[in-house]
């Protein structure tokens, strides 16, 4: 296969303690790590693996966000993607908008595989790839936890309620990786000066034409309700009197 | 956040006060800019945090054990190193003609610094493999090199330090291990080595042993001390590992803290001969080990503020969580708990500590600093003064954290009161682990005589005068600062009283008595120049509250810290130096039957 096109999305770091702006506009970002979205990390390991295993010879890494999410990419090619494309875009960007600017993306670039996180963990919608399936019109196999690819088909084992589900896909199509599938690789240090050298080209969100999807609106963040106290019941009929009164039985 | 770095105070240190971005893109450094810094830096965050951090607790409970004359550990250790290396870690600092990185001296204390904070026993290993690479690239042959220097800077082959013996400690003067010729140009080095860190463990496929040792007609004393490379297993010229080397492992040390990192008394020359090559030049062992010994006693001083700040970070936020008691002005037993953060008492025990760690992360950083000056400079003249300056600070900076940093790391135990008495919270395996800090690499007592009896009287005191004109900007810049130039003040008479204690040591005849209270200067002469680095740091921070209202929390939090050690600790420090002035001789004139009587 010629080409994997993965996604890297710039989110505030797992290890960080969320904390919601004074206004309620958004979350905090000023001065917080920022990294790549940990199910993106999976995404792109898994196309560095098939890459390495001389089944893929390109793997381009592409996010749509602020001009500082640069840095994430070149994580990316400091990992070992081969070139870089960010789409550059001040505001929050929606699922939806999101999923029709890789779906240009995929236009210009024909990938035969696209892999995507199955959701960023800053909003957790779980909504692109799937998006991206559609309005692109080939298959997608989301949750993977294992991937195999031969005679022009993925062999894709999902992670789903039930346990495990294994389902076969048509190339091109669209996967979505759940944190089983792999562990992703550290950067090593010369490979971070590689990175330096490698394409990273920036477009404006503008010159694809996508305008933010209007069905899509923020009304207000806030931090989830501080736990009240507990209290302490005699005994299981009092818990259970105490649970109806609640109206959560 | 993270107990292990605060990245925010790293980039406070790198960019704001020591100027990183200036000294890159250009000699040594031209490949580097603060991207790529920082991404240096958050690939051995991320490694120090997965892999390190979780295994410390476990590592220091499970103590490698000696069955059989070989060591077993915890598996789970070499896997944890092995991503180290293969990040390119070791080699981070070498130049690029050995495979290197060559990244910033102040960059690599800053990236070291985060796996010592994350498990200061299982770095160990590596540490000790780039100061034993580093000399074997500095003093060695092409062709050791070429045999022995790939392997370890890849990490399959590790490194140690054989100095100390029984019988020989702090005067390595007195080192009994022979070499002799083998009349090949190889040596059969034969003697019993204590002490030696990472002498003998179950992960590298060989072990590179750095051996001081007396050639049969060496001239006595430190004049007579050569250094050779013995590795555990022979190597052939093709660099391919073969039979045994005859070094028997005779016993581990069983250790306060660090202890996972195994500590042995080595027997060479064991049931067959231990073959070795020399490295250097005969009788110039000694030279050549000091050389990096300069280097490896700034990187325990690393070690010592890194064990702090491991402790400082872990205690503040306990201290944030931990409810207990109520304000004196409310003591209602119908109010809340507070946070103990709210308690007097308890803050100053955090900002003692947040003094010392981040003004012994200054003292590390700042000598990073030099470093790097050093390699950039054009010419002999700019390299020879900082390295003079350096000689001068090593002491200090090998001393100064390992005295206080463990200070902090008493306080951190305090803060969390009977639960930091516990295994079950690091700050008491903080405490342990730092305590080597004083004693190994030279001890604090050998660290005393070094500055007072020999550096500050280098090249005829010109070491310093360049200490103060390295502090004169400050003191100008402050004095015109409305809130900052009392300080200056201070600093100005604390650096007289170091030059009159100077001076009076000079004076004396009686090199007994001169040196008697050296430790004491040390001490003193170490507050005076953290208190100018403190100095250095408000400046900064004055300057960025002025010109925006970013991280104003950050910047006052580093004003109130630089008015707490001027006005708690630096008049202390006044004290000690002025005694030393005295050439006081309590101490030396006691007798020792008059202890017990
Ligand atoms: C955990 C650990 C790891 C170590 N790792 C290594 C290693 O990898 N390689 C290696 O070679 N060594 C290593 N050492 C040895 C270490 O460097 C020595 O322990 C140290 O140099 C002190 O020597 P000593 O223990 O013999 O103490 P001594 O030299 O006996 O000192 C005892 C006390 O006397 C004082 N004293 C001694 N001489 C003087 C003097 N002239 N003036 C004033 N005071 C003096 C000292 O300051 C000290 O307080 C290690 C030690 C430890 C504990």
């Amino acid at each position: 296969m010629d080409k994997i096109l993965v996604g890297l999305k710039r989110v505030v770091d797992y290890n960080v303690r969320i904390r919601v702006k004074t206004d309620g506009s958004g979350v905090e970002t000023d001065g917080v790590k920022m990294s790549i979205n940990p199910f993106d990390e999976i995404a792109l390991e898994e196309a560095l693996r098939i890459r390495e295993r001389g089944e893929a010879s390109e793997v381009v890494v592409f996010s749509i966000g602020p001009s500082d999410a640069q840095q994430q990419l070149r994580t990316g090619l400091a990992m070992g993607a081969d070139r870089a494309i960010l789409v550059e875009a001040a505001d929050a960007v929606d699922p939806l908008s999101a999923a029709k600017v890789i779906t240009k993306l995929i236009e210009a670039e024909s990938p035969e595989l696209v892999i995507l996180g199955k959701q960023a963990i800053d909003n957790d919608n779980n909504q692109t790839g799937q998006m991206v399936a559609a309005l692109w019109d080939r298959p997608q196999a989301t949750f993977a936890s294992k991937v195999e690819l031969a005679d022009g088909k993925a062999t894709v084992t999902r992670e789903v309620d039930a346990g495990l589900e294994t389902i076969e896909v048509d190339l091109p199509a669209v996967v979505t990786t759940d944190l089983r599938l792999n562990e992703p690789r550290y950067v090593k240090l010369p490979d971070i000066m590689k990175a330096k050298k490698k394409p990273l080209d920036t477009t404006p969100i503008a010159d694809f034409g996508v305008a933010p999807d209007d069905a899509f609106e923020v009304s207000e963040y806030a931090p989830p309700p501080q736990r009240s106290k507990g209290v302490m019941v005699e005994d299981t009929a009092a818990l259970v009197a105490a649970l109806k009164d609640k109206g959560l039985i | 956040m993270s107990t292990i770095v605060n990245r925010r105070d790293l980039a406070f240190f790198l960019y704001e006060v020591f100027g990183l971005e200036q000294m890159l893109g250009q000699g040594d450094y031209a490949e580097f800019d603060r991207e790529t810094i920082e991404a240096v830096l958050d690939t051995a965050e991320q490694i120090a945090t997965e892999r390190f951090e979780p295994l410390a607790a476990a590592l220091d409970a499970d103590e490698p054990r000696f069955v059989d004359g070989a060591v077993e550990m915890m598996p789970e250790i070499k896997p944890a190193l092995d991503a180290f290396s293969e990040a390119g870690l070791i080699a981070a600092g070498f130049d690029a003609e050995v495979g290197g990185m060559q990244l910033p001296f102040v960059a690599q204390h800053a990236m070291s610094g985060m796996f010592t904070c994350a498990n200061n026993a299982a770095t160990n290993y590596l540490f000790l493999t780039t100061a034993n690479a580093n000399m074997l690239n500095t003093c060695a042959s092409e062709e050791l090199k070429a045999r022995f220097l790939p392997p370890m800077l890849e990490g399959r082959w590790y490194g140690t330090m054989c100095l100390s013996e029984t019988q020989a400690g702090s005067s390595l003067a007195d080192i009994r291990t022979t070499a002799t010729p083998r009349g090949d140009g190889t040596y059969a080095v034969a003697g019993s080595k204590m002490w030696i860190s990472g002498g003998e463990q179950p992960m590298s496929e060989n072990i590179v042993h750095m051996v001081l040792a007396r050639t049969p007609d060496a001239p006595p004393g430190v004049r007579g001390i050569s250094l050779f490379l013995v590795p555990k297993y022979r190597v052939d010229d093709a660099g391919n590992v073969g039979e045994k080397n005859h070094i028997a492992l005779a016993g581990l040390n069983h250790k306060m803290g660090q202890r996972g990192t195994t500590n042995c008394l080595l027997e060479f020359g064991d049931g067959g001969e231990s073959i070795g090559w020399l490295v250097g030049r005969e009788n110039e062992g000694l030279k050549n080990m000091f050389h990096m010994m300069n280097e490896a006693r700034i990187g325990v001083g690393l070690g010592a503020v890194m064990c702090g700040l491991g402790g400082y970070l872990y205690s503040l936020k306990y201290a944030q969580e931990r409810l207990q008691g109520r304000p004196a002005s409310d003591k209602s037993p119908e109010s809340p708990q507070v946070p103990i953060i709210r308690h007097a008492d308890v803050r100053r025990m955090l900002l003692a500590q947040k003094a010392w760690v981040e003004g012994g992360q200054a003292l590390i950083y700042y000598c990073g600093t030099l470093q790097d000056r050093e390699r950039l400079a054009g010419d002999d003249d700019t390299r020879d003064q900082l390295n003079l300056l350096l000689e001068l600070l090593t002491p200090v900076a090998k001393s100064w954290p390992s005295e206080y940093c463990l200070e902090a790391n008493k306080l951190a135990i305090q803060v969390l009161g009977g639960y930091g008495y516990t295994r079950d919270y690091p700050v008491e395996r903080y405490y342990r682990d730092n305590r080597l800090n004083h004693i190994h690499e030279g001890t604090w007592g050998i660290q005393g005589l070094d500055i007072l009896g020999r550096k500050v009287r280098l090249a005829g005191g010109a070491a310093l005068e360049l200490l103060a004109a390295e502090m004169q900007p400050t003191l100008e810049v402050a004095r015109g600062s409305d809130t900052l130039s009392a300080h200056a003040d201070a600093l100005a008479a604390a650096w007289q009283q170091v030059q009159q204690t100077v001076a009076a040591v000079a004076g004396c005849e009686d090199r007994e008595r001169a040196l008697a209270n050296a430790t004491s200067f040390l001490d003193g002469f170490g507050h005076v120049i953290v208190s100018w680095l403190w100095l250095r740091q408000a400046l900064v921070a004055e300057a960025a509250l002025a010109e925006n209202n970013k991280d104003t929390a950050f910047y006052e939090g580093k004003l109130k810290a630089c008015r707490y050690f001027f006005r708690y600790e630096l008049p202390v420090a006044i004290t000690r130096l002025a005694l030393v002035e005295t050439l006081d001789d309590t101490c030396l004139t006691i007798e020792p039957t008059q202890f017990t009587g």
